[in-house]
């Protein structure tokens, strides 16, 4: 008999367990009365459950080499396009992997994104810069481009000076990099991460400096400015999906997959719960979802 | 109108005058002026912040409380801070990853639940509407409209499938939500940043021009 699909099904929930009890384990002795769990949390951690799962088991299928499709999105196709007129033209590439710290989940997926792009890079021999606002994404950014230059080959031509830390303050980080794009035209920007009220600033002039320009950001308020000024957009949630559609990396695949299909449970969740509210019998169901 | 100033005032103002003009002038090309207020501005900031770090990071949450109310355990994170310094030589750059993925890991596990916790479960919840007669033909247009956009916008964001058929009108139905959400976001800002363009030109003429008024 072959075991393995049900050792894997095992080792699987097994992960799905451990990673998912984190969440017990934060709630340790949080809740008033005391006690550990708090059960009227119980519907996330099942959601978290299954939404481990789902990831788990996408990328298992990835790396089982199953056909995972991903549709084509317009922006992402863009960056190597953008890379390849820097290198035409001879012209830097300026990457702003957002202005937020590294605890921020935006500025993980720029980074993320800033590994492609310095792999694209390297290839061509393009110079690159990013300039980074807070310590902690200098160290970050300069492990993530080192390591890009080192999978292509060409470590010797990594420059640690290519990832800079300007300044802490959000204004003055702008003010820097809008009078760089102005003396050294760079010939592609990309902006990718959690940006605030200098999108605009920044958009605008490397528009003025005459710069191809790609931004992904999941900031709503900012998004408008990136679509008024930018070549290209990444709205939201296609600014996650685009580390893993640049990789193409089985774990990376795993995460998108599994969030899609997170997505249709949402949808019919919504839908049960509004035909149920309709018929006045949804307040058990919406409690379900409505946890403290 | 302003009151009697003194000298020191006076320069106050007139400096600001300056670097607020200096950094105007962006607007008609990259010239001298604003190459100076640039380099003062991220100076300063880079050293305000070094000055705040150790005060509000550094003694408030390390300093204080360990030797206050002997929070010793605060020596582990005070590890992965010095180990951040390793960086400075070469060979020993790899120590410091340690630190990195610590940061890196916590943030994406604390942003998996805190997502599910407070994006997704805060935000289906209110989405259970009623569409019924009785609730009156206002509150079932405005439900389903708020249905509809937040499905809609959410079938946009699948990457799983070509955005082809129904599927396909569904999410540019989708994008059109979306867009209205951003015309909506953008007229709201615009409005912010001429508040502050409003700010910085009453300063120019009240405060500067005052100034002006009372020295020549």
């Amino acid at each position: 008999m072959n075991r393995r699909p049900l050792l894997a099904t095992i080792r699987i929930l097994a992960a799905t367990i451990f990673f998912s009890g984190f969440p017990i384990l934060s709630a340790w002795g949080q809740t008033d009365d005391g006690s550990v769990f708090r059960l009227d949390r119980l519907p996330v951690l099942i959601f978290a459950l299954v939404f481990s799962a789902a990831v788990l088991l996408y990328t298992r299928w990835a790396k089982q080499g199953k056909p995972l499709f991903i549709r084509k999105i317009a922006g992402i196709d863009a960056v190597e396009e953008a890379v390849g007129r820097a290198t035409e033209m001879g012209k830097p590439v300026l990457f702003i992997p957002g202005i937020a710290d590294v605890e921020d989940i935006e500025t993980i997926a720029g980074l993320s994104i800033l590994g492609r792009v310095a792999k694209i890079v390297a290839q061509y021999d393009t110079p690159l810069s990013v300039p980074v606002r807070y310590p902690m994404i200098l160290a970050a950014g300069q492990e993530v481009v080192e390591q890009a230059y080192m999978e292509v080959g060409r470590r010797d031509a990594y420059d640690k000076d290519m990832v800079k830390y300007v300044a802490g303050e959000q204004f003055a980080f702008t003010a820097t990099v809008n009078g760089w794009m102005m003396r050294e035209r760079p010939a592609a920007n990309i902006y990718m991460g959690a940006f605030f009220a200098e999108s605009l600033l920044l958009a605008e002039t490397g528009n003025a400096a005459g710069s191809i320009q790609i931004a992904g950001t999941a900031r709503p308020e900012q998004l408008p400015f990136f679509i008024a000024a930018c070549d290209y957009t990444l709205m939201g949630e296609e600014l996650y999906a685009a580390s893993s559609y640049l990789s193409h990396e089985p774990l990376m695949l795993g995460g998108l997959k599994g969030q899609d299909f997170v997505k249709i449970i949402i949808i019919v969740a919504i839908i049960l719960g509004a035909v149920l509210a309709t018929l006045g019998a949804g307040e058990w169901y919406h409690n379900i979802f409505d946890v403290g | 109108m302003l009151e009697n100033l003194t000298f020191v005032e006076h320069f106050q103002i007139w400096l600001r005058a300056f670097l607020i003009l200096s950094l105007f002038s962006f607007l008609y090309k990259d010239n001298i002026f604003y190459k100076f207020s640039e380099h003062i501005f991220a100076g300063l900031s880079a050293g305000y912040y070094v000055g705040l770090i150790w005060r509000s990071v550094i003694v408030q949450q390390l300093i204080n409380p360990m030797f206050d109310n002997s929070e010793w355990w605060l020596v582990f994170p005070g590890i992965l801070g010095v180990l951040m310094f390793a960086r400075l030589k070469p060979k020993w750059t790899w120590v410091s990853r340690v630190s990195l993925a610590f940061v890196i890991g916590n943030t994406a596990g604390i942003y998996l639940i805190s997502s599910l916790h407070g994006m997704i479960f805060k935000q289906i919840a209110p989405m259970m509407v009623s569409v019924n007669q009785g609730d009156g033909l206002e509150k079932i247009l405005l439900a389903l409209l708020v249905i509809v956009g937040v499905i809609t916008t959410l079938v946009y964001f699948y990457f799983s499938k070509e955005h082809k058929g129904a599927l396909g009108v569904t999410a540019r139905v989708g994008i059109w939500f979306i867009m209205i959400a951003f015309g909506a976001h953008f007229g709201y800002t615009v409005m912010g940043r001429i508040s502050l363009l409003i700010g910085r030109a009453e300063f120019l003429f009240y405060q500067w021009g005052g100034s002006l008024t009372q020295i020549f």
